[in-house]
């Protein structure tokens, strides 16, 4: 039907001087784009079929290729968008839900972008730090309550179990399965490298990789994919999945198609079935089932390791929060709205959730005014795009930060938002062999080291010019920060100044 | 504009000394060193805190209260009565000095808790008493209770602090132990309440220095049930060391572990035993970690420590002769008082200096 057709929203340009039809794009393409005609000895190519992953573009040795916009326009109309016609062209013609990936690309306000940083001027001296030591390293995990000491006096040590980072960053949540083997060996073995650790995900931890155990956050969704006593021990701490910030309320989806092989072991499941996680935990209905599980856990792993429960900021997200701090928890992961995912419903990617600037200031500031802050760090997600956010999150009351995108991103992702569609032609989101192979594990890891060396540099210096030599005197700083463009409500909510004052 | 509507950084003087032995001098001394350093402050508040100087009140508290006007002195003084037992009262005797000038009502009380009262709250009598000082700062319009300690008093003013040591008439006390503070605030506060030191209970410091972790520590350490209403660096800094070594059981060497942590590098170095005990104050403790420039006095019931930042940012000498030992920071105050010295040293940043009186368990 002709209602059906929808004219594609980028064009491939191919500069015909420049090509010199070597085909490149061709094999590069998973998604059969590019074609190359015998007969006339040149290349054409189907918009169509084109999700602007710009793989063609990055390789073609001649740079005779580009994506464009196109102005292929209907009728202007600020309240009936060309996206939004599309869509219900679309959803006319299946029926289905519409499926994204990656975070909401919508024009929600970013608050990192409208909070701005002190710096010291006379009264107190900025710190340089290529000249004096300046300390990045955190803990995470609940404080002692109270001092003991031995008969001699010295003090006993009576940490509960927590993490030592060298940075405060952390990968976050992405399953084998969602990703690639690749991109899983490159993760772990950054978190190695870097001091810091990744996570599972929900997928189970494949056995290649044990080795990276104490770099290691193993995840337990609403699914218990893969889950069993040596994973769970294998780790550095665990995670209790709730909930996540591309998708609030609803489960992982991992469509049949992806669940091959390895992935199948590893979750498992068999082979070539969908792996559809609950929409909740079937045992946790309520917050009195939530301590039961962590303790459960804590049984299972013997009190060794770190406990946390991973939450999307969502409106009530302050008291709950307060809830899990008093669960025995040792930690709370907060996923922003933005926050990143494999495969989401459209509609509640875009719509369902809160800013993780917001939902980390309220619940810092929830879980001081009821003095539990002490219990449980704090671990901010949801779309940390630089060192600077970082910075401003920590200021907001964050221990620190998750990272997924960002190291998406770093592996060569060019946030195409096609993961679902499993044809990742960056080898990042897909478990085709041949697509997986793209991405090496040996050039990946080193650039995400790179990265998060890059901003470990980047946070010296802008804490150095604060005057503040340990990123523990920025945690819940907010005196660091000042709005603009901000309402009173929205200071308020942030519990920061507006600029000048 | 009053302290605590806005938060003033300020730049400052300090000195103090203490004589082991416990043998009582007068205030003179201390007078006249912070007076060597007098463009180092700006006339915009100073103060002494004095140790030893109410021998014959001992096991009392001495309040020193301001009052605004005399309503305040009434609904303080009603407060007072329903919560201690006041053995003594009377105005803080002063001087009339030309600049120092819109003094509020400076009363004085010794007090101890009423059994009842105390028994009833189910506090020990320390908390018991610093609860009723934050209740008096905090809810009696007015009133404000500068110096709470037994056998110890703050006198502290809007002025140089040779002035105000003048007009409290500070060479009339006789105390082992003093320490002084003059004040440069980057604004012009004319409240007295804001000057230095700061004291709860019997600590009390004098600070110079700007704290880069302030709104940190200040977050943190009203967590734990503490106000803190005037926005200064040494406000929280008197906190957090009442909640380390009051509350938490800390030694002062502990203490200084916290707030002037020694940097990881320094750690790794140390015996293993050593090493795990700074680790676990460092993880425990990091919200109290002061970062920035500071050199600060902490003066307590039998003893002074001083400290400098991590970094040792702002200058701090400490001098020794006999019993005595003399901190300042410059050593210009301390040669003016006694120019034979045995021994004078800058203290390492993070190193702190701690005089205990003879006898008296480190």
């Amino acid at each position: 039907m002709a209602v059906n057709f929808l004219y594609p929203d980028y064009e491939v340009s191919r500069n015909d001087d420049r090509c010199i039809a070597c085909r490149v794009c061709e094999r590069q393409c998973a998604n059969e784009v590019h074609e190359f005609l015998a007969d006339t000895n040149k290349m054409v190519s189907d918009d169509a079929k084109c999700v602007n992953c710009h793989r063609c573009v990055a390789l073609c040795p001649t740079r005779a290729l580009k994506i464009v916009k196109n102005n292929n326009t209907y009728k202007e109309n600020a309240n009936w968008s060309a996206k939004t016609m599309n869509e219900l062209y679309r959803q006319a013609s299946s029926g289905g839900v519409l499926l994204s990936s990656m975070g909401n690309p919508e024009n929600y306000p970013v608050y990192f972008d409208k909070i701005l940083l002190n710096a010291s001027q006379v009264t107190n001296p900025s710190i340089d730090p290529l000249r004096e030591p300046m300390e990045t390293r955190v803990f995470l995990g609940a404080k002692p309550q109270n001092i003991e000491r031995d008969e001699a006096g010295r003090i006993v040590n009576n940490l509960p179990p927590h993490l030592t980072l060298s940075m405060p960053m952390m990968f976050s949540a992405m399953s084998y399965g969602s990703i690639s083997y690749n991109a899983h060996e490159s993760l772990a073995r950054a978190a190695e490298e870097l001091g810091i650790l990744y996570n599972t995900g929900e997928g189970g931890l494949h056995e290649d990789f044990y080795c990276y155990g104490k770099n290691t956050i193993v995840q337990v969704a609403s699914g218990r994919f893969g889950v069993h006593p040596d994973y769970l021990n294998s780790g550095a701490a665990i995670e209790i999945k709730i909930g996540q910030g591309a998708k609030p309320g609803i489960g992982g989806h991992l469509p049949g198609e992806k669940i091959v092989g390895d992935i199948s072991r590893t979750r498992m499941i068999p082979e070539g079935s969908d792996a559809i996680s609950p929409a909740p935990h079937h045992d946790i209905y309520s917050i009195e089932d939530l301590r039961q599980l962590v303790f459960s856990l804590k049984e299972a792993t013997n009190y060794q390791k770190p406990i946390i429960v991973k939450i999307a900021a969502v409106h009530n997200v302050a008291a709950i929060a307060s809830g899990i701090a008093r669960s025995g928890a040792d930690i709370i992961a907060i996923d922003g709205f933005r926050g990143g995912t494999g495969a989401a419903p459209t509609r509640i990617r875009d719509h369902v959730g809160v800013p993780i600037e917001l939902a980390l200031a309220g619940v810092d500031k929830r879980l001081r005014d009821e003095g539990i802050r002490d219990n449980v760090s704090i671990v901010a997600g949801g779309s940390i795009r630089s060192s600077a956010d970082i910075v401003k999150a920590i200021a907001l009351g964050a221990d620190c930060v998750y990272i997924a995108t960002a190291a998406l991103i770093a592996l060569g992702c060019h946030l195409c938002r096609s993961c679902h569609t499993g044809k990742c032609n960056w080898g990042i989101a897909t478990q085709v062999p041949d697509l997986v192979k793209r991405l090496n594990p040996e050039i990946g890891y080193k650039r995400l080291v790179n990265l998060l060396t890059a901003w470990q540099h980047e946070i010296k210096e802008m804490i150095g010019g604060m005057g503040i030599n340990s990123i523990e005197s920025l945690k819940g700083n907010r005196l660091m920060l000042r709005g603009v463009g901000l309402s009173e409500k929205e200071l308020e909510i942030l519990g920061i100044k507006y600029a000048g004052e | 504009m009053k302290e605590g509507q806005i938060r003033i950084p300020s730049g400052c003087a300090i000195s103090g000394l203490i004589d082991k032995s416990g043998k009582r001098m007068s205030g003179e001394a201390v007078l006249r060193s912070i007076s060597v350093m007098h463009d180092r402050s700006n006339g915009l508040g100073g103060g002494f805190a004095a140790y030893g100087i109410y021998p014959e009140y001992k096991d009392f508290y001495a309040l020193h209260i301001f009052y605004d006007n005399s309503a305040s002195k009434k609904s303080c003084e009603e407060f007072l009565e329903q919560h201690f037992d006041i053995i003594n009262l009377s105005k803080i005797p002063t001087r009339k000095i030309k600049v120092i000038t819109e003094e509020p009502l400076i009363w004085r009380y010794f007090v101890t808790p009423l059994p009842t009262k105390l028994g009833g709250s189910q506090l020990d009598e320390r908390e018991f008493v610093a609860k009723c000082v934050f209740r008096v700062n905090t809810r009696i319009d007015g009133a404000y209770i500068f110096s709470s300690g037994k056998n110890m008093g703050v006198f502290k003013a809007v002025g140089y602090p040779e002035d105000i040591g003048r007009f409290y008439r500070l060479e009339e006390y006789e105390g082992y132990c003093f320490t002084a503070h003059g004040r440069y605030p980057t604004n012009t506060p004319g409240w007295w309440g804001g000057a230095h030191p700061f004291a709860l209970l019997d600590y009390s410091v004098v600070h110079n220095g700007e704290i880069s972790s302030y709104d940190a520590n200040r977050r943190t350490i009203e967590m734990y049930g503490y106000k803190c209403t005037l926005q200064t660096d040494t406000e929280v800094i008197t906190y957090i060391v009442d909640y380390l070594h009051r509350k938490k059981g800390l030694t002062f060497s502990e203490t200084a572990a916290v707030i002037a942590a020694p940097f990881w590098q320094t750690i790794e170095r140390m015996t293993p035993e050593k090493r795990e005990t700074h680790e676990y104050l460092r993880n425990v403790f990091s919200a109290q970690l002061f970062t920035g420039p500071f050199s600060i006095l902490v003066g307590f019931e039998g003893g002074l420590m001083a400290l400098n930042d991590r970094l040792k940012l702002r200058s701090m000498v400490v001098g020794e002769k006999g019993d005595l030992v003399y901190i300042a920071s410059e050593e210009a105050a301390i040669r003016i008082i006694e120019p034979n010295l045995s021994r004078v040293w800058s203290p390492m940043g993070g190193e702190p200096v701690i005089v205990r009186l003879n006898g008296d368990e480190v």
